[in-house]
């Protein structure tokens, strides 16, 4: 029980940033119907960008606020200079855009930055906390306490604001979003900008426990796309719970199987839910007609 | 003989019926035009007949066999073939390999033999190139053969996809809008064209909003409207169905009507 | 004078290519450059295949390494643990592929699109985790050495002997792609590319032609991984990943999708450019990922056909 009690609070950890970077491609999609490989690098950049600048000797808190910032600016770029000029593209070439974005992000960190792994430290102190027999980091707590804000707030934003609102119609439908006044272009810098900081923000959150290293990106990529897709590609609420799963299943796996295979899982789950069900636990079946 | 058998068709598209309760049936040889408003569903009994939806309720016979739930490509190993009403090209090829595809359920084709390029291969080529060339020639496009099929004006490309119907030897031809944006001119070599078609004795199920086409050249009629069937007859028993005219024909093609059989 | 005729518009490009292998070693300033030589042919012996899928069928493999993988390890794990001779490995690699190609095809090609992508680059990974996880069979992280290729008792080896194995063969697959474009299932197939729906609607097996080529273009992959780990004598996990599978898309979508020459000049340029910057290895990742995005935005027709383009509109001026 106190085995079960200690995956489950490990998957849970985990499975809240696949959950924050599932929200950050269903954002990105709903927003433009692209699908964002490069995700994963915005969790990578948060935590690497912090652990520099922390290693340059700027104080933890300024340094990860300069982490999301820069995080940020490079998904705006990202809109602005590699997505945007290619408008109309088919939507295999928009991923093969991102794809070679995420690869390039990679790559620059791997210059910039270095190849070793990094960590930072928790915020509440290395003590792990004893629950029912399971031992818990107190970070793991952070860590799951921070995905329920951020998806409180952002929950709050569409529910509650005019911007949010916009989002919503523009997800719906672009054109009529363009009709009725909304600067749809704003709105996809928006979503590349918030998805950028809510990974980033993820990327710092997680890097006590999980650490970084310049090829984070391409592993979380892939298994937030596959929570999303889990979930049902386009619904919020599906890609936090597809989140959470995924981090759960990968944990079971991992205790109960093999924890060298704990990885394929998330592909595994990728090709059954495309194969079995496209749309999800939560997702619209949407009837294309001809 | 019945070549072509709709019973009591039905489908449903996000809570809209968009065809309820159809029945159609036509004799081989046969022009059948199917006539409406937009949105009353022509296109999509089309698909519904060619396979590309499958039918909530009902059921479809070709030649007698029942049909319901097939494939396209099933059924054009039938003998059923159509047309799109929002043209679909094969852009990158050219005109006449365009018409080559159209040959295809009459090719035999392994895909060792294809890329190790036996003679036989090389020797089908050369008849399903001339075969293309005879359909393309039957539209009037055989000038055009070797030009990007990308390349040519919406009224070539109207008939380019009916010679491309036309190779795969059909016994049932579905048409849908074959004159939708044509000028006068074209819209009257597409009427040669049918006219020479069903002179071949191929069954030809038309969808048109020219009125003067449909009702020059049609054997029967059926009006559609909001899914359902409105009226059937022939021309002279359409054109003069009060509640047909009234709502669909308009007063302007009543009179268009009147005129073409004049 | 009809044969010739034939033969010098349907077969040029073939023989184009067999001229550019027998040609090319005339200028190579030293022997070392076979060795480059060998690795664009083993490359664009792949990428045809690739290009096959996606150029001319239109589907997208993000995971194509995998197959690449599953010839490279054929060629190591049969010698080692069955005591095959390499050639036998290298052809029951080539089925495996097939084999794995033809089940994991078949429900995911019924895919469009970006999921099809997605479902591909799964699959990819997931041969790599497999091939880095089997310690046992397949050495792991680390690898394992590849025994040489013996032919009729001679052990080819060296970088001269490898330029013409792979020439040769890349000839042969250039060839064989270049007599499907001209064939039923290859018109097939381009129809499938521009209008699915239309041919379906003459009678195509959309979901067979599409099989076949993803099977085909598993096996172009799975001989040139073979070739691979069997000139460089050593095979790793990372010849089966993600990056692996990025190169070799980028190599299509370089030389031009749909374009079996580009798929040379794409070889060409992602085998030499690493070459050319030996001292700037690390900057290897961030200029791949560059080139695919610069292709994917503003040509991504590719270098072949937009050259052609522009030589046309030249002429005209």
């Amino acid at each position: 029980m106190a085995e079960l009690l200690q995956f489950a609070f490990s998957g849970l950890t985990v499975g809240a940033i696949y959950a924050l970077v599932a929200l950050g491609f269903t954002l990105i999609y709903n927003a433009s119907d692209i699908i964002n490989f490069a995700q994963g690098e915005f969790v990578m950049l948060g935590g690497m960008t912090t652990v520099f600048m922390a290693m340059a000797g700027i104080p933890l808190p300024l340094a990860a606020l300069i982490a999301i910032a820069v995080t940020t600016g490079v998904g705006l770029a990202l809109h602005r200079f590699a997505i945007e000029p290619a408008r109309g593209a088919s939507p295999v070439a928009l991923i093969m855009i991102t794809i070679g974005a995420s690869v390039f992000l990679r790559g620059v960190a791997q210059i910039v930055f270095d190849k070793r792994f990094h960590s930072l430290p928790p915020l509440f102190g290395a003590d792990p906390i004893q629950f029912g027999g399971a031992a818990i980091l107190p970070q793991s707590l952070v860590v799951l306490a921070g995905a329920a804000v951020i998806v409180i707030l952002l929950w709050l934003f569409v529910e509650r604001t005019l911007l949010g609102k916009a989002v919503i119609a523009t997800a719906a439908n672009r054109l009529a979003a363009r009709l009725i006044g909304v600067d749809t272009r704003r709105i996809v810098d928006f979503s590349f900008a918030v998805s950028a900081a809510i990974g980033a923000i993820a990327g710092i959150l997680i890097t006590p426990i999980a650490l970084t290293s310049y090829d984070v990106g391409t592993l979380l990529a892939l298994k937030g796309f596959a929570a999303a897709m889990l979930g049902g590609i386009g619904s919020p609420l599906g890609a936090v719970v597809g989140g959470l799963l995924i981090g759960m299943i990968e944990a079971l796996c991992a205790g109960y199987l093999s924890s060298s295979y704990k990885d394929a899982a998330a592909f595994l789950i990728i090709l059954v839910v495309l194969v079995a069900m496209p749309q999800g636990l939560f997702g619209l079946v949407k009837v294309e007609r001809v | 003989m019945l070549i072509l058998e709709a019973d009591r068709l039905s489908i449903t598209f996000g809570g809209v019926r968009a065809i309820d309760g159809v029945s159609i049936s036509i004799a081989s040889g046969q022009v059948f035009s199917l006539i409406g408003p937009n949105g009353s569903g022509k296109t999509t009994l089309l698909n519904l007949i060619s396979g590309i939806y499958t039918p909530q309720d009902g059921s479809i016979r070709l030649a007698g066999e029942t049909v319901t739930g097939f494939a396209p490509d099933q059924l054009a190993r039938r003998g059923l073939s159509r047309t799109f009403q929002n043209l679909q090209i094969f852009s990158r090829m050219t005109v006449l390999e365009n018409v080559m595809v159209g040959r295809h359920r009459h090719e035999r084709t392994g895909i060792l033999a294809d890329m190790l390029h036996w003679p036989s291969v090389a020797r089908q080529n050369e008849s399903t190139r001339q075969a293309a060339g005879v359909a393309l020639a039957r539209v009037g496009l055989a000038d055009a053969a070797e030009r990007p099929a990308g390349s040519l004006d919406y009224g070539a490309l109207k008939r380019l996809e009916i010679a491309r119907a036309l190779a795969s030897e059909p016994k049932v031809l579905l048409l849908d809008e074959p004159a939708a944006g044509c000028n006068p001119v074209e819209t009257q070599e597409i009427d040669r064209v049918i006219r020479s078609i069903v002179k071949q004795g191929i069954t030809v199920v038309l969808v048109e909003h020219d009125m003067r086409l449909v009702m020059n050249i049609s054997d029967r009629v059926h009006v559609l409207a909001r899914g359902k069937t409105l009226a059937e007859g022939t021309p002279q028993q359409v054109r003069s169905n009060v509640e047909v005219i009234e709502a669909y024909l308009g007063v302007h093609g009543s009179q268009e009507a009147a005129h073409a059989l004049d | 004078m009809n044969l010739r005729a034939l033969i010098e518009t349907r077969l040029l490009p073939a023989i184009l290519v067999a001229a550019i292998v027998i040609i090319l070693p005339m200028f190579f300033p030293s022997g070392y450059y076979y060795r480059i030589g060998a690795l664009v042919f083993i490359f664009a012996l792949a990428v045809v295949g690739l290009n096959l899928l996606m150029g001319f069928a239109g589907q997208v493999s993000l995971g194509h390494a995998g197959f690449l993988g599953i010839g490279a390890y054929s060629v190591a794990i049969g010698p080692a643990h069955f005591g095959a001779p390499s050639w036998l490995c290298l052809f029951a690699g080539a089925l495996l592929s097939g084999a794995v190609a033809f089940v994991v095809g078949r429900p995911i090609l019924k895919l469009k699109g970006h999921y099809l992508a997605i479902a591909t680059l799964g699959f990819g990974l997931l041969i790599a985790i497999v091939l880095n996880n089997e310690a046992a069979w397949t050495g792991g992280p680390d690898g394992m050495n590849v025994p040489a290729l013996t032919l009729f008792g001679w052990r080819v080896h060296g970088s001269d002997a490898w330029y013409w194995i792979a020439g040769a063969t890349f000839v042969g697959g250039f060839l064989l792609a270049l007599n499907l474009m001209e064939s039923p299932t290859g018109r097939a197939l381009q129809a499938i590319h521009d209008s699915e729906i239309a041919a379906r609607v003459l009678g195509i097996d959309v979901a067979r032609k599409k099989l076949t080529v993803f099977i085909i273009s598993a096996m172009y992959a799975s001989v040139a991984g073979s070739f691979l780990a069997l000139f460089n004598g050593l095979v790793t996990p990372d010849v089966a990943g993600f990056l692996g599978s990025i190169e070799l898309v980028a190599m299509v979508v370089l030389g031009g999708m749909g374009s079996i020459f580009g798929s040379l000049v794409g070889a060409a340029v992602l085998v030499v450019l690493p070459q050319v910057l030996t001292i700037f290895q690390e900057y290897e990742q961030a200029l791949l990922g560059l080139i695919v995005m610069i292709f994917m935005i503003f040509l991504r027709q590719g270098i072949v056909p937009s050259a052609t383009a522009a030589l046309a509109g030249w002429r005209k001026c």
